[in-house]
């Protein structure tokens, strides 16, 4: 059987620039499985920011970078919820283009946050990762709430091996990032992510993983401005770490 | 003594700045939305099937108000046979007209209130106040928020910016005593302050929760019994209802009382839930004589027809969407500057206000994160409207130039990704003065308020475009599908749905 199906890498702007090693790793994990995926190298950034703040033309030119990049892919798999949901935002952003929002639709069909992809679409809950931390997970709120991403990443957690989990309280409350709203409304986001993250010291936890890359940004960056150590993961990276811990413990005959 | 009719005072970021110094304010506010919403998700849980009747009350209210007219309608026809009087007022003012027209020929001299999201619209108590009618509010929160000469920062809970101590305060200065800030002693009270204003009062106003078509009648939720009391008492009732507040009957009430209680505090049932069916009859041991209702549009009926907006009209006032919201809890009521505030308040007010500039900012005290909608009864999708509110400031040519322009260099560059790929790449260059540690903590141009709560981090040295090929040539070589994978992928390209999404 020749195979012919052909599944794309999202990366979403920020992992592209910030977080490459999200990208790397999800890389690396899906090798395993035997799908290397592709990169379209036309795609810059989903469009949030600017849909979100009300600047849909300037959306629209970033959205059709994405909608190009992935035309002739089966599936597309993205570290990120609020960008995978963005890019279902893009049937109603392309209204008034009946072409565009035609290929919206079909790229809708095919797109999945990471954990969707690996939980949903491969069927695959166990890596068979080790990771022995006391770790705390906030869940994002596009994820969570508007793409519906909820039990996925819980089941991973679940069959890390060592991994001593402690709910974050108010986990479900926003950290304060909503893109443009942390810049625009500044001390409103900080008084929010101040909050978020005096939860996270209260779990005493030594790692923080999460989703969404602008989430952790911003906790990261606010528990890193109080000289709180704590890490901050995407479970893409802490799956990675696993995986590659186990392998190694296997390997030294432990 | 009354509500004054404020003009907007400073920016929506001002505003929310008071409140945010403000920690009496921010415990308080903190406290109550934290007891009100684990009680909602409690009654939630604990109803078992809460998402169904979530869905059947949004139908509910799509399916009155595609047709509000025909309901509006059989409302008015049925309590007008039941002896009622039926106004309809165009704007806050006709409203107020008639309200004083009425009061003018009793030659009212006291207004006992209860709660009524309305009145507070349209500044009822300050224009009663003008003719010589004292307009007393009944309702705890209300009647704290009069003597302290504020408006109310909730929809439910209109003193939920102030603590016990606050209150204690007041109440003393009213009694002209000191009053203990014990919560049984301030509201006993209260509560025999207020029986002889029930005894004085000349007339009686009164929300309306739900208005039911199919008899004409009123129905009204409440906790304390004061409405009950107003609506009993007087000898002329004034209920005064947003033309939205229709269903087409006790039927559909029934699930609105369901949603209503348990989302607004997390009761199953309201304490007293009251349907009037016009003013007292021969054989009623009480009532009031006379009954009218004022039906105000406002602004309301330009949200009708419109596909965007027209789904704020299915809104049931219960609060739920403040308790839930992460900026409420932080800036509380007062900063939003409408009478109705929270997640609602920022979509209703500038929505009734025709979206007149005054009040493009208040779209923006939002990270748009769906706990509105989440929490929401009737699932009105509040995070897409704050998005369309924001659309259409843009396209009324009403944005910030600064941001526009930063706008317009955002669609520039990741309209290609050749010059995005440039730009980054002098971007990396350009940080090399700033970063320290892998992070920068310079307090310059959209960092500001970025580094006055964080460090942000650095562009990566290897953008991930740049990492991609070597990656690929190292995994290519050694990978080999898994056939179990491959099966998976093609049971899913065949169904290729995507998942559901909100």
């Amino acid at each position: 059987m020749v195979w012919r199906m052909k599944v794309s890498l999202f990366i979403t702007c920020l992992n592209d620039v910030v977080y490459p090693k999200v990208g790397e790793t999800m890389m690396r994990l899906l090798a395993k499985y035997g799908i290397v995926l592709e990169f379209p190298n036309v795609q810059t950034c989903c469009g949030q920011p600017a849909y979100n703040s009300g600047y849909w033309q300037e959306a629209k030119a970033a959205a059709k970078t994405i909608i190009t990049a992935f035309a002739d892919s089966d599936f597309v798999v993205t570290p990120s919820g609020s960008c995978a949901h963005m890019v279902h935002n893009y049937v109603d952003l392309f209204k008034d283009e009946p072409e565009w929002q035609e290929k919206a639709k079909q790229l809708q069909g095919k797109i999945f946050e990471f954990t969707q992809f690996l939980v949903n679409v491969l069927g695959v809950t166990d890596l068979g990762a080790r990771f022995p931390h006391k770790v705390t997970y906030h869940p994002s709120c596009h994820g969570t709430r508007l793409l519906g991403v909820k039990n996925e990443p819980m089941e991973l957690l679940r069959n890390v091996r060592d991994l001593e989990f402690v709910p974050l309280p108010f986990a479900e409350d926003c950290c304060g990032f909503g893109g443009t709203f942390a810049v625009k409304m500044s001390d409103i986001s900080g008084a929010m992510v101040t909050e978020k993250v005096d939860h996270v010291i209260e779990t005493e936890a030594e790692v923080l993983v999460g989703l969404d890359m602008g989430c952790m940004m911003n906790i990261a960056g606010h528990l890193r401005y109080r000289d709180k150590p704590v890490r901050v993961m995407h479970l893409i990276e802490l799956l990675y770490e696993g995986v590659t811990a186990s392998n190694e413990h296997a390997t030294n005959g432990a | 003594m009354s509500t004054q009719p404020t003009a907007l005072k400073g920016s929506v970021k001002e505003r929310a700045q008071l409140a945010l110094n403000n920690d009496f304010l921010r415990k308080a506010v903190r406290f109550t939305t934290e007891r009100l919403r684990s009680g909602k998700l409690k009654a939630a849980e604990e109803h078992g099937n809460w998402d169904e009747w979530r869905e059947r009350g949004r139908q509910i209210r799509l399916h009155t108000i595609a047709h509000l007219d025909y309901y509006l309608g059989e409302f008015a026809n049925n309590a007008r046979e039941n002896g009622v009087h039926v106004h309809f007022a165009d704007t806050a003012q006709d409203a107020i007209n008639i309200a004083i027209k009425i009061a003018a020929a009793k030659n009212a001299k006291s207004a006992v209130k209860s709660k009524s999201m309305v009145t507070e619209e349209i500044h009822l108590n300050h224009e009663l106040q003008a003719i010589d009618c004292e307009a007393i509010e009944t309702d705890l929160g209300e009647y704290i928020i009069q003597l302290a000469n504020e408006t109310p920062s909730h929809i439910i809970i209109p003193a939920i910016h102030k603590n016990r101590f606050q209150i204690a305060e007041l109440l003393s200065k009213d009694a002209g005593e000191e009053l203990p800030p014990e919560t049984s002693v301030l509201a006993g009270y209260v509560r025999k302050k207020l029986r002889e204003k029930f005894l004085q009062a000349d007339i009686g106003v009164t929300g309306c929760n739900f208005a039911i078509a199919e008899t004409g009648s009123m129905v009204l939720f409440e906790n304390e019994g004061n409405a009950r009391m107003v609506s009993t008492v007087p000898k002329t009732q004034i209920t005064f209802m947003g033309m939205e507040r229709i269903i087409p009957s006790w039927t559909d009430l029934e699930v609105m009382a369901t949603l209503l209680p348990r989302s607004a505090t997390g009761q199953k049932l309201t304490v007293y839930m009251s349907g009037i069916t016009g003013p007292k009859r021969t054989t009623d041991g009480d009532g009031p004589e006379e009954m009218h209702i004022i039906i105000l549009d406002n602004g309301r009926s330009l949200q009708l027809g419109d596909p965007e907006f027209q789904e704020l009209l299915n809104c049931i006032r219960c609060g739920a969407c403040l308790n839930a919201c992460p900026v409420y809890r932080h800036i509380g009521g007062h900063a939003y500057g409408g009478t109705y505030s929270g997640p609602i308040g920022a979509v209703l007010t500038p929505a009734l206000k025709k979206n007149v500039a005054e009040w493009d900012d208040i779209a923006n005290a939002s990270s748009l994160c769906g706990a509105c909608y989440e929490a929401c009864p009737v699932k009105i999708p509040l995070h897409d409207m704050l998005v369309s509110l924001r659309r259409r400031k843009v396209e009324a040519g009403r944005d910030d130039p600064m941001e526009r322009m930063g706008m317009k260099g955002f669609g520039g560059v990741m309209g290609n990704a050749k010059v995005y790929h440039n730009a980054l790449k002098l971007g990396k260059i350009g940080q090399k003065v700033l970063v320290r540690d892998g992070g920068i903590r310079a307090k310059i141009g959209p960092l500001k308020g970025w580094n006055a709560y964080r460090v942000a981090p650095s562009i990566s040295k290897k953008l991930f475009r740049e990492r991609y090929n070597s990656l690929k040539t190292e995994l290519g070589g050694t990978t080999k599908l898994d056939p179990a994978i491959a099966a998976r992928l093609e049971q899913w390209r065949s169904k290729q749905d995507g998942g559901a999404s909100h």
